[in-house]
C-alpha cells in the first residue's frame, strides 16, 4: 500500500528519485549481463575464431558447437569427468560438513574448542601450499594423470570438514530442546541426527549440495596439477583453459566461448531453480558465521 | 598522559577526543604485550604441568595396578581381553601389531633418514647406460613426517589403553559390571556418537591438510628447488638460509627476493583493502537501492545480479580478461587501443574494477539480509526528527552494518588476500617486470606468485617461505582485528 503523499512537491520528488533509481538499476543490470551476451554472441561467430573487437559476428553458425562434439576434441570427456566429480563431491562433501557441524553444534566434549581453533588456524594457510604434496600423495596411489578423476574427488572431499561454518551456523539456530525431547523419548544420538535434525536442515542441505556441486566446475588449479596435461583426466576448466594459451587462442577462442556456454547452462539452470536456498545460505551464513 | 573522567571527556572537542583516544590506544600497547606474555607463559606452564601429571599417572597406574594392567604396558589390549572386554582388547592389540609392522618394514627406515634426507645420489650405470636411482629426499621427508604422526597416534592409543585398565580396575573394585562389546557398539551411535561422526572428517583433514602443511613448513628449511628435484637429485636441510633471503636487501643482479616480496606484499594488502571495501560499499548501495520503498521488480534486479555467481568463474573471468585485450571488445567499442594489461597502474585499477563485477552480487545478498533486520522504528523516529537520507545512512545504517559485518569484513579481507582466481585468470599476474624476482608481475598477489614459483620454476623452497609468510600475515591481522572489533560474540550466548 502506498502512503498518501503529504505534499504534492514531495510526491513529485519521490517520483524523480524513483526514476533515477530505475535508470541506475537498469544500467547496473546491463553492465552485469553484458559479458554473457558477448560470450553468447561470440560462440556463434564462425568467421573469426580468435579474439575480436566487434560485438555482432559477421557470419553466424553453429560450427563452434559442432566442433565441441566432434572427434577433434576431448570436450565431451572433460565434461563427463567434471560431471562425475561434481556428483561425487556434492554427496561426500555435504556428508562430511554435516557430520562436522552437527558434532560441533550439539556435543560438548573436551577437545571441541581445540579442534575448532586448530581448524581455524589451518584455514589460514594458503590452500595451494599443499598442492605439490597432494600431487605426490596421489601419485603414490596412481591417481594422477589419466586417473585424475578419483584423485580429484579425494582432494576436494578429504578436508571438506573444515568448511563447517555455514551449516553449523544454521544448526545453532535449531533449538536444543528438540534433541532433549527426543533423548527423553529414548532415541539414540544417531537417531536424533538422522530423524530429527536432518529433516529440519533441508534449506541448508540444499545450499551445501548446490555450492559443492558448483565448486568442481570452476576449479582450475587442482584439476590442472593433478591431471598434469593428460587429456583423459582433465576437467572442463583445465581443458578449456588449454585453448587459451598463446599458441591456441587464435584458433580456439570461439570454441572456448561455445564450451563456456555449454558448461554454464546446466549450472545456471540448477542455480536459478535453487536460488532461494542459495540466498538463504549466504545471508544466514555470513551473519551467524 | 592525563586520564580524563567520562564527564571531562564529553567536554572535549572532537579533535581533542580523537587525539585522546589515539593516545590511549598507544598507551595500552605495552599492557597488551604484557598480557600476551602472561598468556603465553600460562600456556607453556599448562603444557609442562600437563606432561608432568601425565607421567605421574602413567607411573602410578603401573605401580598400583594388578598384573593384567602391568602386562598391558607392553602388550596393548591384554588387560581388556583378560577382563572379558574382547572387542576392545582385539582392537588395541591389532593397532599395536600394525604399528610395529609399519615401523619395521616402512616407517623406521624413513624416520632414520629424516635427519639428512638421503645421501645416496642417483648415478648413470656405466655398462647399460640406465639411471640408477639413489635415495628419494621427497619420500624420506614425506614418509618421515607421516611416521612421526603415526608415532603420536600410537602414544595416544597406548595411553588410552592404560587409561582403560585403570578405569576397569576401579569398576571391578566397586563391584560393578564392565561394559560389554554390545555396550560399546551402542555407545558408538549414542553417547560417543560424536567420535563416530568425527572419525572420517578428522582423518581426512589430518592426511590431506595437516600432513602437507607440516611437510611444506619443513620444505622452507631445505634447498628443494629446480636444481634439487627428486628422484634424480637429492635435497637437504639448509637451516634458515631461505629465510635469510627474505631479509637480504642487497642483491647483485638487482632482482632480489626480499625486494620483490616487499613490493608484492604491499600490493596484496592494497588490493585486499580496495577489493574488500569497494565491494562492501557498492554492494551495500545497490542492496539499499533494490530494497528502497517503492522500487518494483525487486526479485528481477536481484536475480540479474545473482546470475553472475552461477557462471563458473573461470569462464566469466577468462572471457572478461580477453574483452580487455588491446584487440578485445572493450577497445573495439571505444574505438581505442588501450593496453589494459600492459601498464602496471592501469592493470591494477582494471583488476579492482572487474573484481566489483564478481564480488558485488555476493555482497548484495549478504547486505540485503542484514538490512531487513535493522529495526524500522529507528528510521521512523529519525524521519520525525528531520534527519536527511545521508544522516540516516551514516548514523543508523552504516554503524549497524559495520557492527554486524565486522567479522565478515575481516574474513573477506583475508579471503581477498588469497583471491587466486580473480588475479590469475584475469592477468596471470602480469605485466611482468624485470626488476621482480622469479618472473613475478605487477598484479601478482603473494598467492599467485607462490603458484607460479612452484609450478613454473619448481622453486618449492621459496614458495614454502611465501606460504608461511601469508599465514603469518593473515594470522596476525586476524588476531589484532578480533581483539579490536566489538562484534565478536559468544557462541553459547547465541544458541
Amino acid at each position: 500500500m502506498e502512503k498518501k503523499p503529504k505534499m504534492v512537491s514531495m510526491s513529485k520528488r519521490r517520483r524523480t528519485v524513483n526514476i533515477i533509481s530505475y535508470i541506475t538499476l537498469a544500467l547496473i543490470s546491463i553492465v552485469w549481463i553484458l559479458p554473457f551476451i558477448f560470450l553468447l554472441l561470440k560462440s556463434f561467430d564462425v568467421g573469426n575464431p580468435g579474439v575480436t573487437g566487434y560485438v555482432f559476428p559477421e557470419q553466424w553458425g553453429f560450427d563452434n558447437y559442432i566442433y565441441l562434439f566432434s572427434a577433434e576434441t576431448n570436450f565431451l570427456q572433460w565434461y563427463f569427468n567434471t560431471f562425475i566429480i561434481a556428483l561425487f563431491v556434492c554427496v561426500i562433501q555435504t556428508a562430511m560438513q554435516f557430520m562436522m557441524s552437527y558434532v560441533l553444534s550439539r556435543f560438548r566434549f573436551k577437545l571441541r574448542k581445540p579442534l575448532m581453533n586448530i581448524m581455524l588456524v589451518l584455514g589460514m594457510f594458503p590452500g595451494f601450499l599443499t598442492m605439490i604434496v597432494l600431487y605426490q600423495i596421489l601419485k603414490t596411489f596412481g591417481l594422477t594423470g589419466d586417473n585424475a578423476v578419483p584423485g580429484l574427488i579425494l582432494v576436494y572431499c578429504a578436508s571438506s570438514g573444515m568448511g563447517y561454518y555455514v551449516s553449523k551456523g544454521f544448526l545453532d539456530t535449531l533449538p536444543k530442546s528438540l534433541d532433549e525431547a527426543a533423548l527423553v523419548d529414548g532415541a539414540t544420538r544417531a537417531q536424533i541426527f538422522i530423524k530429527v535434525i536432518l529433516p529440519l536442515c533441508k534449506p541448508i542441505l540444499i545450499y551445501t549440495v548446490l555450492t559443492s556441486f558448483m565448486g568442481p566446475w570452476g576449479d582450475f588449479v587442482f584439476a590442472y596439477t593433478v591431471s598434469l596435461g593428460s587429456q583423459a583426466g582433465m576437467n572442463v576448466a583445465a581443458g578449456l583453459n588449454s585453448w587459451l594459451s598463446a599458441a591456441n587462442i587464435g584458433a580456439h577462442f570461439a570454441h572456448f566461448c561455445a564450451g563456456g556456454v555449454i558448461v554454464a547452462i546446466p549450472v545456471m539452470v540448477l542455480f536459478l531453480f535453487l536460488q532461494k536456498y542459495y540466498v538463504e545460505g549466504v545471508t544466514g551464513g555470513a551473519v551467524k558465521g | 598522559m592525563k586520564q580524563y573522567s567520562d564527564l571531562e571527556l564529553l567536554r572535549l572537542s572532537r579533535s581533542q577526543k580523537f587525539g585522546y583516544k589515539v593516545g590511549l590506544f598507544f598507551k595500552r600497547i605495552p599492557l597488551w604485550f604484557k598480557n600476551l606474555g602472561i598468556k603465553i607463559w600460562g600456556f607453556i606452564k599448562g603444557i609442562g604441568l600437563g606432561i608432568f601429571n601425565w607421567f605421574k599417572t602413567i607411573i602410578m597406574t603401573f605401580i598400583q595396578g594388578d598384573w593384567k594392567t602391568k602386562v598391558s604396558y607392553f602388550v596393548m589390549g591384554f588387560g581388556s581381553i583378560a577382563r572379558g572386554q574382547i572387542l576392545r582388547g582385539i582392537i588395541f592389540a591389532l593397532f599395536e601389531v600394525v604399528f610395529i609392522l609399519y615401523m619395521v618394514f616402512f616407517g623406521g627406515h624413513y624416520l632414520s633418514r629424516l635427519y639428512i634426507l638421503g645421501e645416496v645420489e642417483s648415478a648413470v650405470d656405466a655398462e647399460s647406460g640406465t639411471i640408477v636411482y639413489g635415495e628419494n629426499s621427497f619420500n624420506i621427508l614425506l614418509y618421515g613426517v607421516l611416521t612421526l604422526f603415526f608415532i603420536v597416534a600410537f602414544i595416544y592409543t597406548w595411553n588410552l589403553n592404560i587409561k582403560q585398565n585403570r578405569i576397569s580396575e576401579q569398576i571391578i573394585k566397586d563391584n560393578k559390571k564392565l561394559e560389554t562389546a554390545q555396550d560399546d557398539l551402542r555407545a558408538m551411535v549414542d553417547k560417543e556418537f560424536h567420535k563416530t561422526l568425527l572419525a572420517i572428517p578428522t582423518i581426512g583433514i589430518l592426511i590431506f591438510t595437516v600432513l602437507p602443511i607440516f611437510f611444506m613448513i619443513l620444505v622452507a628449511f631445505t634447498n628443494y628447488d629446480a636444481n634439487h628435484t627428486p628422484p634424480l637429485n637429492l635435497f637437504g636441510w639448509v637451516g634458515w638460509d631461505n629465510w635469510a633471503q627474505l631479509f637480504t636487501w642487497t642483491n647483485s643482479d638487482g632482482a632480489s627476493f626480499s625486494m620483490t616480496f616487499g613490493q608484492i606484499l604491499l600490493w596484496t594488502l592494497i588490493w585486499a583493502f580496495f577489493a574488500t571495501f569497494s565491494n562492501y560499499f557498492i554492494g551495500m548501495l545497490i542492496a539499499m537501492l533494490i530494497n528502497k520503498k517503492g522500487i518494483k521488480l525487486k526479485k528481477l534486479w536481484r536475480t540479474v545480479l545473482v546470475f553472475s555467481i552461477a557462471i563458473p568463474q573461470f569462464i566469466s573471468l577468462l572471457f572478461v580478461s580477453n574483452m580487455f585485450k588491446t584487440d578485445g571488445i572493450i577497445n573495439g567499442i571505444l574505438g581505442t587501443h588501450i593496453d589494459f594489461w600492459g601498464n602496471a597502474i592501469l592493470a591494477r585499477i582494471t583488476v579492482i574494477v572487474i573484481n566489483l563485477w564478481i564480488g558485488v552480487p555476493y555482497l548484495m545478498l549478504v547486505v540485503t539480509g542484514i538490512l531487513m533486520n535493522i529495526p524500522a522504528d529507528l528510521y521512523e523516529s529519525a524521519n520525525i526528527d528531520g534527519a536527511n537520507p545521508w544522516q540516516q545512512y551514516s548514523k543508523i545504517t552504516l554503524p549497524y552494518m559495520l557492527f554486524i559485518t565486522g567479522p565478515y569484513l575481516l574474513t573477506s579481507f583475508t579471503g581477498n588476500m588469497n583471491n587466486f582466481n580473480v588475479i590469475y585468470l584475469l592477468t596471470g599476474g602480469g605485466p611482468n617486470v624485470q626488476e621482480y624476482y622469479g618472473n613475478a608481475g605487477k598484479t601478482d598477489l603473494l598467492i599467485t606468485w607462490l603458484f607460479s614459483l612452484a609450478v613454473n620454476d619448481s622453486n618449492y623452497k621459496l614458495a614454502a617461505v611465501i606460504g608461511i609468510m601469508v599465514f603469518i600475515v593473515v594470522a596476525v591481522l586476524s588476531l589484532v582485528v578480533y581483539n579490536i572489533i566489538p562484534s565478536t560474540r559468544n557462541e553459547e550466548e547465541f544458541q
